[in-house]
């Protein structure tokens, strides 16, 4: 029953290729915004950990459609971006990409500001008595100390992203081999007549995948956890 | 070797206002009971907090001076602190919790120097390891190590034995005994167990509800003579050992009087730390004989203190040196005991501090 089809593989490394650069491309804003939020506080933090965490609630079609505003080539930072820079988002796999680092990035964000927070205070002092200063501290304490939940936070958002099917298909259609990632494979097969067995094929595997994924995630921490304490 | 401290300090309905300077090398213990703000005052001069008043300087090096507007980042300031959690970094192993701050020193201690301080911790055997596989004595060695290493120029330590249980906590002594001994800058030893302060000091700020109480020697201390908190819990006394007998006992000298004690196995002229507690001594107005006891002494009695409904402290000077003794109230009548009258006194025992080799005594 396995036996996937040629286009099937292909959906299923396109959404890998389209998960993997939409975690990485993300992760660096995320950090950053994690970082501030678990550092500073400021007037309207509340407005932006808010509007940071909005793609977590928000229906996915409307970031799509959102998307499509903004980075359409007919106009806007779209138009802008394709006359000066030949960067196309829209019907292109990249697009795909953009859609999912901004559904996915509260994942990250919040994994790594946990992470962040969990950190003792208490062990930043102790280096300060030793020299250490603002940097040194974050780099050679708070950092590995918070690396297991940072990496914990990217595998999550990796299989949260795999999953990523409205804005996509809103944002950058459903072009085989450029944006039809498998959750637009499952929809597809379910539209094509006697398309069932594929859909259930696809199906199995996207639940296969979540489920490896959010175990590498707890084997993660748990593993850190198990070294540290 | 000096440091002056004044610090001013209100923290809601606490309010700290103390101020006390030492111009001698050797260990202060900040003593007093939980609240006291011996905690406040260590990190203030590590400068994890800031007060809103005063100046902390060591050997004329100013961290902190509120009229003159200097606050040193607690990072420059070459003050080690040794945590009552240690808090060694758990992702290191312990060599590398060991060398963080020596890796960051303006001036490193050499090699043989690093050695030197693994030996005298006894840390070889647990270099490699992770801090979550230490014991809470062998974390609270390695925060030690780690301070040390860091070559402050000022160690505080801030209640290191606390979290530890008994037995943990005789194995830590003679570390800090050793530390003492050897460390060239000056420490505070913050604790309110007065017998690691019998044990460690050489000098004690007596502490109560954020003022300095009263403060002096450790032999002050003992006899009950720094404030109003601590009853005499006996005598310190500074001995030198004269030699062995072939009885099986060695001899102790100090100003006033010798003790025999058994053999110590340590060479003539050698410095020891002898504790005396006061329960340990008993008194008679005619020299005893017929009596077990190796040590009785000639003394007078300097004062007579009563505690509670039936005990007394009964001060007594022994030569040039302090001693004390805790009566019932019942004998101190029967005896007739009074301000300047002989007495005897015989300690039934003595507590030897077995790595007190003081570096003092090296230079004599």
């Amino acid at each position: 029953m396995m036996s996937l089809s040629d286009a099937e593989i292909g959906a299923l490394l396109l959404s890998l290729r389209v998960s993997s650069v939409a975690v990485v491309s993300a992760l660096p804003i995320a950090f950053a915004a994690a970082l501030l939020l678990a550092r500073k506080s400021f007037p309207g933090k509340i407005l932006v950990d808010a509007i940071l965490h909005a793609p977590l609630v928000l229906p996915p079609v409307a970031v799509g459609y959102l998307l499509l505003i903004v980075f359409g080539t007919r106009a806007g930072l779209g138009a802008f971006l394709y006359e000066h820079f030949g960067i196309r988002f829209v019907f292109n796999w990249t697009g795909a990409v953009l859609a999912s680092a901004i559904l996915t990035f509260p994942f990250q964000m919040r994994a790594i500001r946990l992470s962040l927070e969990s950190v003792d205070a208490g062990l930043g002092d102790a280096a300060r008595t030793l020299g250490a200063r603002a940097f040194d501290r974050f780099r050679n304490v708070t950092l590995p100390l918070a690396l297991p939940g940072v990496a914990a936070g990217a595998i999550t958002a990796f299989a949260a992203s795999l999953g990523e099917f409205g804005a996509i298909i809103t944002f950058v259609s459903n072009i085989p081999g450029q944006t039809r990632t498998l959750p637009l494979a499952i929809y597809t097969a379910l539209q094509t007549p006697g398309g069932e067995a594929a859909a259930a094929r696809l199906a199995a595997l996207s639940i296969l995948l979540a489920l490896v994924f959010m175990t590498l995630a707890e084997a993660v921490q748990r593993r850190a956890r198990a070294r540290l304490t | 070797m000096s440091i002056d401290v004044r610090i001013r300090n209100r923290l809601g309905a606490f309010a700290l206002d103390v101020a006390f300077r030492s111009d001698e090398p050797g260990v202060t213990a900040l003593f007093g009971p939980s609240g006291a703000g011996k905690s406040t005052i260590v990190h203030a001069i590590a400068g994890l907090v800031t007060p809103q008043d005063g100046r902390i300087a060591i050997d004329g090096r100013v961290l902190f001076d509120f009229a003159a507007r200097t606050n040193l980042p607690v990072e420059d300031r070459r003050v080690g602190l040794v945590f009552q959690d240690a808090r060694l970094f758990p992702h290191m192993n312990v060599q590398d919790n060991l060398l963080f701050g020596w890796r960051r020193a303006k001036e490193r201690a050499s090699q043989s120097e690093i050695a030197h301080v693994v030996d005298l911790l006894g840390l070889g055997a647990l270099l490699p390891r992770r801090p979550a596989r230490l014991s809470g004595g062998e974390k609270s060695r390695v925060a030690l190590g780690r301070a040390l290493l860091a070559s402050p120029s000022l160690l505080l330590l801030d209640e290191p034995l606390a979290a530890l249980d008994a037995v943990r906590k005789s194995e830590i002594l003679p570390y800090l005994e050793r530390l003492r001994d050897e460390a060239k800058m000056p420490i505070f030893y913050v604790s309110h167990a007065a017998d690691e302060v019998l044990q460690l000091a050489d000098r004690v700020v007596m502490l109560r509800d954020g003022r300095v109480e009263g403060e002096g020697s450790v032999f002050d201390f003992a006899a009950g003579e720094i404030g109003q908190l601590q009853p005499a819990a006996g005598a310190v006394i500074d001995a030198r050992l004269e030699g062995d007998r072939d009885d099986g006992l060695s001899v102790l000298s100090f100003p006033g009087g010798a003790l025999s004690v058994p053999h110590t196995g340590l060479s003539p002229g050698t410095r020891l730390r002898v504790r005396i507690r006061a329960e340990d001594v008993l008194l008679a107005r005619e020299e005893p004989r017929a009596i077990s006891a190796n040590n009785v002494l000639t003394a007078r009695i300097s004062a007579i203190q009563f505690e509670g409904t039936s005990q007394a402290v009964v001060h007594l000077l022994c030569g040039g040196t302090r001693l004390a003794a805790r009566i019932t109230q019942a004998s101190a009548r029967r005896l007739e005991l009074k301000e300047g009258e002989p007495v005897f006194a015989v300690v039934k025992s003595v507590i030897l501090d077995p790595h007190a080799l003081r570096s003092r005594a090296a230079l004599e």
